[in-house]
């Protein structure tokens, strides 16, 4: 059982990252705190991605001695797919994060504070 | 059954459909082209439909599909001898109620006239497309279009009474109309066919009570229409229309559309086979039954003319559907002429009630002693549709009264034989001491001299009043309405 | 050129985004005629390929040549196809309606409007047109933040309301991402119509399990199905009217478009029916979400929160087409879709023509509102009985094959609800008709006196396209099933 826990560990870490990230996105007042929620909500999918393609020992995937000297040799390499599909990823949450900034930006112009309690409390 | 196909059902509809566009293009500013539009579409649809009246009689039908809407339901109407008699009576009474509409607006100076016409006009459109509908999801299209074209009407007048009013009328139609459509997609699962056929369809689908329950959710939502107790209540509210809008309302397309469609349900949906089978015919006669004397008795409280026709009306929709429960010849026969003869009768008394209320702004019945003197064709009128209501010979409605009565001895039913007799003993009972009044007792606070409404009201009053008695002469004389319901009647009883 | 019109849909509008960005810097007025161009060559491109897909089936799309499932393809069946027609035409019709009204609520920020309107559009051409799960992903965030973005140039309580959108709107798309990273572990394929092929041999996997169940709440979060609605009636209420318009009637459609086609493209119907009890969990839901979103609208006294409401009942009528899953109800799903993009549109462009004009959108200060805009608000109204389901406009159709597939699946209580809330929807339209033509006019006025002042024509042409369009729809609703939806179903169900 241990052991089971143990060898997976990153897994563990990926899945108690997202759930600080979801504590944070939803329980916290401040909208900043919920950016970085979000942020932590994030980074750990991309955990999750990049340990999906990790391999004990696998190289690059670049093929040395090309034209043919060696057989490509699928089982060495760490698979590629999974850290470009984040590179896109991570393009994706950066404007996100630039988004929900230059709203909390808008935010704090119009009513001085960043709690969203206080925010509710001066709409009425 | 021959079938023949042919554009003019599809024309007959799109006349009232252009004359409303047309009316309400012409508007306020033009009121004598608006007017004339009004005409002109009235009497062009009359025509049209008239047309098609001698095929009809030589016991053909008329076909014309206009799309498909889903696998065996199309859009599509279907001129049968049934449909025809509603749809002659619709359009024919139109062009008397737009002929009067047009000097009770002008001479009230009513406001939103344009919307008025054109609400009517589509109304018609509605009443119309019902009758000619060739399956229930045409029928529910038309009669949603005539319930939502009504509405304005009944709130015309935006009093916070006229709009509680209509506040009330769509609360029933539109819960009536959920029902309908419950019931149209369970007939459509049942049977995968929505097509009227004369004898009913729905025979051999489903269990005994299944069919039961789609019986009684569809008297619900078209009752609702129907004005049957006790969902009759927003009918006397909506008494707050201006008149023309009541006399639309109950002598020629509103309830008369909810009556054709439970007629509809009856003969051409379950038929007379099936329901004397199931055994609920008898529960709907009981029920009817009920409202026939309830209505009548409540009509006898009322001192308010227009409401005290209301409950007149509800009555003698409720004679309609009781004729069509008992399911004999005689008495589909009946019930089926009723229809246009109840149509022009309670029509002149609605258009009556109005020429009164255009020449002095009465409503209530104790104030109307001694007005005979005043207008005596107004009155004159009124009394030949009271006597028709009552079923007195010389006047169409004792016709219709007769063979319901026969219906009822055919069918060996003598309870409801004795229904038919009180009701039109309580009649007489409410109808009598108006005129009575009005000739023979003293006007009290008004001049008794010759004053009459404005001629464009009385004109179509006399109109209907003199066709009242033709009816009764020569039942079948040109619209021969007598001739079709015997057609129907043989198609119906003839295939089951 | 019928070759390239999926790829051309999508990516003219990209291009013209960052042109409309250059140009407006230069002069802000063209701003609007190049919005204008890029989307109807959008639209022609999308009516072109829905032709290409009636007259000879599915296009398949191998973009910059390379053969899936290494490069990323585009696939266009039926479906898509019409989803597509329709949302790049509406897409059209409220660009051409969004100038007058941008003009007044937006003066300085014409050019990023527009520039943020074509992403949006190419975010959401993207999404319909990919057949690829990441692409997919890639796009629907374009859509989101374009969408974030407009919600938050509205009024007061926008930045607020957009920034809970911001964060829903990011819980629900990294769901969607984590379920395609599962499907990548178990699959190593990316493409749907590849995945389609392996996966029935691991429909016991729990990976691919977790990764359904993430991909169901994610979209659900993303077309704002009930209880996960919440984001949805601050943001479409505060954003500017033109922005809400376009968001009312597309993204949700749009979500609940990928939903469809996860369940019966990606995972074969019987899994998602039978392996899966999804499809009742979702028809329940989407009954709550209808009476919840009818009920709410009740209580609303602003005419755009009444209609947030409304949209949120109307994902509840796609949900229960979905969720009773046999053909006649998925008919009636993929019908209300096409169906609710126009009424949408039609109430939403109402409600800003009406808030260009009297600056209000409390209902009980419409009055004699009729007198000042006639024809804008019969157009409302025929939008509105659609909603209720007064055939022959188009909402009745869907009701109507919905009511059906619900008998036949013997889900009587769904008939119920659908009855029910179609009674529901009467009751709100008709308030809001009897304050615009009912009032009884204030003592000493005369209703003659109200000029009439009606919105300006690039307001009402769009108006009357959408109206047309609702007639059409419905009086044709027959056509389109035989010729389109048929052949989107999946033929196992």
């Amino acid at each position: 059982m241990f052991d089971f826990i143990l060898s997976r560990y990153n897994y563990w870490i990926y899945i108690i990252l997202m759930m600080i990230g979801l504590y944070a996105m939803i329980g916290k007042k401040n909208l900043i705190k919920k950016i970085i929620g979000m942020n932590i909500f994030q980074t750990a999918i991309i955990l999750f991605f990049i340990s999906t393609a990790a391999k004990r020992g696998g190289t690059l995937p670049i093929i040395e001695h090309a034209h043919g000297a060696h057989p490509i040799q699928a089982a060495s390499y760490v698979n590629p797919l999974p850290h470009v599909l984040m590179l896109t990823a991570i393009v994706v949450m950066v404007s996100t994060l630039g988004v929900a900034l230059a709203i909390v930006i808008a935010i704090y112009r119009r009513y001085n504070t960043l709690e969203e309690d206080e925010i509710l409390n001066l709409k009425r | 059954m021959e079938v023949v196909y042919s554009i003019s059902p599809l024309l007959a509809m799109l006349a009232s459909l252009m004359g409303a566009i047309l009316i309400l293009f012409a508007g306020e500013r033009n009121r004598n082209l608006r007017e004339f539009w009004t005409i002109l579409a009235s009497v062009v649809k009359f025509s049209i439909l008239s047309s098609m009246a001698p095929l009809i009689l030589a016991g053909k039908t008329i076909e014309y599909t206009i799309v498909n809407i889903c696998p065996g339901v199309y859009l599509q109407f279907r001129v049968d001898a049934f449909g025809m008699i509603f749809a002659l009576l619709a359009s024919g009474l139109w062009i008397a109620v737009s002929i009067y509409s047009i000097g009770y607006m002008r001479d009230l100076k009513e406001h939103a006239q344009t919307r008025y016409f054109f609400c009517f006009a589509m109304a018609i459109f509605g009443a119309v497309g019902a009758a000619l509908s060739a399956n229930l999801l045409t029928l529910y299209m038309f009669y949603e279009i005539l319930t939502i074209s009504t509405f304005p009407l009944v709130a015309h007048k935006e009093t916070p009474d006229a709009i509680k009013a209509g506040r009330k009328y769509l609360a029933y139609l539109l819960t009536g109309a959920a029902f309908v459509l419950f019931s149209i997609g369970l007939t459509y699962y049942l049977t995968g066919s929505l097509d009227f056929v004369a004898g009913g369809f729905v025979g051999g689908h489903g269990s005994r009570n299944l069919l039961r329950l789609l019986f009684i959710t569809f008297m619900i939502g078209f009752g609702s229409k129907a004005a049957v107790m006790p969902i009759h209540e927003w009918l006397p509210s909506a008494m707050i229309a201006p008149t023309p809008v009541s006399g639309l309302l109950h002598a020629v397309a509103v309830v008369k559309a909810g009556v054709f469609c439970c007629l509809r349900v009856i003969l051409y949906v379950f038929g007379p086979n099936l329901l004397s089978d199931l055994g609920i015919w008898l529960i709907l006669a009981y029920f009817v039954s009920f409202t026939v004397i309830m209505a009548n008795l409540i009509a006898l409280t009322q001192d308010n003319l227009k409401r005290r026709l209301a409950f007149s009306t509800i009555n003698n929709l409720s004679i309609i559907i009781l004729g069509a429960a008992l399911l004999s010849s005689n008495a589909i026969k009946g019930s089926m002429i009723h229809i246009p003869f109840h149509g022009f009768m309670k029509i002149t008394l609605f258009l009556c009630a109005g020429s009164i209320y255009v020449k002095t702004h009465k409503e209530l019945i104790s104030e109307m002693d001694g007005i005979g003197r005043l207008m005596p064709f107004t009155m004159g009128s009124f009394t030949i549709g009271a006597l028709g209501l009552t079923g007195i010979p010389p006047v169409c409605g004792f016709i219709s009264k007769w063979y319901l009565c026969l219906g009822a001895i055919e069918a060996k039913q003598l309870i409801f034989l004795s229904v038919f007799l009180i009701s039109a003993l309580l009649d007489a009972a409410y109808f009598f001491p108006i005129v009575y009044g009005s000739f023979f007792k003293k006007p009290n606070g008004m001049n008794p001299r010759f004053n009459e409404a404005p001629l464009l009201v009385v004109v179509p009053i006399v109109v209907t009043a003199i066709f009242s008695i033709i009816f009764f002469v020569f039942p079948n004389a040109f619209l021969s309405f007598f001739k079709m319901a015997t057609i129907a009647t043989h198609d119906i009883l003839g295939r089951g | 050129m019928s070759l390239h019109s999926p790829v051309l849909a999508v990516v003219i509008p990209l291009i013209c985004a960052f042109l409309a960005l250059l140009f407006g810097w230069w002069r802000k007025n063209l701003c609007y005629p190049i919005t204008l161009v890029a989307l109807s060559s959008s639209f022609l491109a999308s009516l072109n390929t829905l032709h290409t897909v009636i007259t000879t089936g599915t296009i398949r799309y191998h973009l910059g040549n390379w053969n899936p499932p290494w490069g990323i393809e585009y696939v266009v069946d039926h479906l898509n196809a019409l989803v597509l027609g329709i949302i790049s035409c509406i897409i059209l019709v409220v660009g051409v309606y969004s100038k007058r009204s941008v003009e007044q609520e937006l003066p300085e920020k014409i050019v990023f409007f527009y520039t943020l309107y074509l992403l949006l559009a190419t975010g959401l051409f993207g999404i319909v047109v990919t057949g690829d799960m990441f692409n997919l992903y890639v796009f629907l965030e374009i859509a989101s933040l374009a969408g974030y973005a407009l919600i938050a140039i509205g009024e007061d309580g926008a930045p607020l309301a957009s920034f809970r959108y911001v964060i829903m709107g990011t819980i629900g798309a990294c769901f969607y991402l984590l379920g395609v990273g599962y499907l990548y572990i178990a699959t190593g394929s990316l493409n749907m119509a590849d995945l389609s092929q392996m996966l029935p041999e691991l429909y016991d996997s729990r990976v691919v399990l977790v990764a359904f169940t993430f991909f169901m709440v994610g979209l659900a979060l993303k077309m704002a199905l009930f209880p996960l609605h919440t984001w949805l009636p601050d943001a479409y209420t505060h954003a500017p009217s033109t922005v809400s318009a376009l968001l009312a009637p597309t993204m949700t459609k749009v979500g609940a478009y990928v939903m469809i086609r996860i369940m019966f493209t990606v995972f074969k119907p019987d899994f998602s029916i039978s392996l899966f009890p999804i499809t009742s969990i979702l028809g329940w839901l989407a009954a709550a979400a209808i009476l919840f979103g009818s009920i709410m609208a009740l209580a609303q006294v602003d005419l755009k929160r009444m209609l947030c409401f409304v949209v949120v009942a109307e994902i509840g009528y796609i949900g229960i087409g979905v969720g009773i899953a046999n053909r006649t109800a998925l008919i009636g799903a993929i019908l209300h879709i096409v169906n609710d993009v126009f009424m949408m549109a039609c109430l939403f462009l109402a409600v800003g023509a009406i808030v260009y004009k009297i600056g209000t959108r409390n209902i009980y200060r419409f009055r004699y509102l009729h007198r000042k805009m006639p024809l804008m608000m019969a157009l409302f109204v025929a939008g509105g009985l659609s909603v209720v389901g007064i055939p022959p406009l188009c909402g009745f159709f869907s009701k109507w094959y919905l009511i059906l597939g619900a008998f036949k699946a013997d889900k009587w209580i769904f008939v119920a609800v659908i009855l029910v809330s179609s009674l529901l929807n009467a009751i709100l339209f008709f308030r809001v008709i009897e304050n615009v033509y009912l009032e009884p006019p204030e003592a000493g006025r005369s209703l003659e006196e109200i000029p009439t002042d009606e919105a300006p024509l690039s307001m009402l042409l769009p108006m009357f396209v959408v109206v047309a369009g609702i007639i059409l729809l419905g009086v044709f609703s027959g056509r389109i099933i035989d010729v389109v939806i048929q052949f989107a179903i999946p033929p196992s169900i």
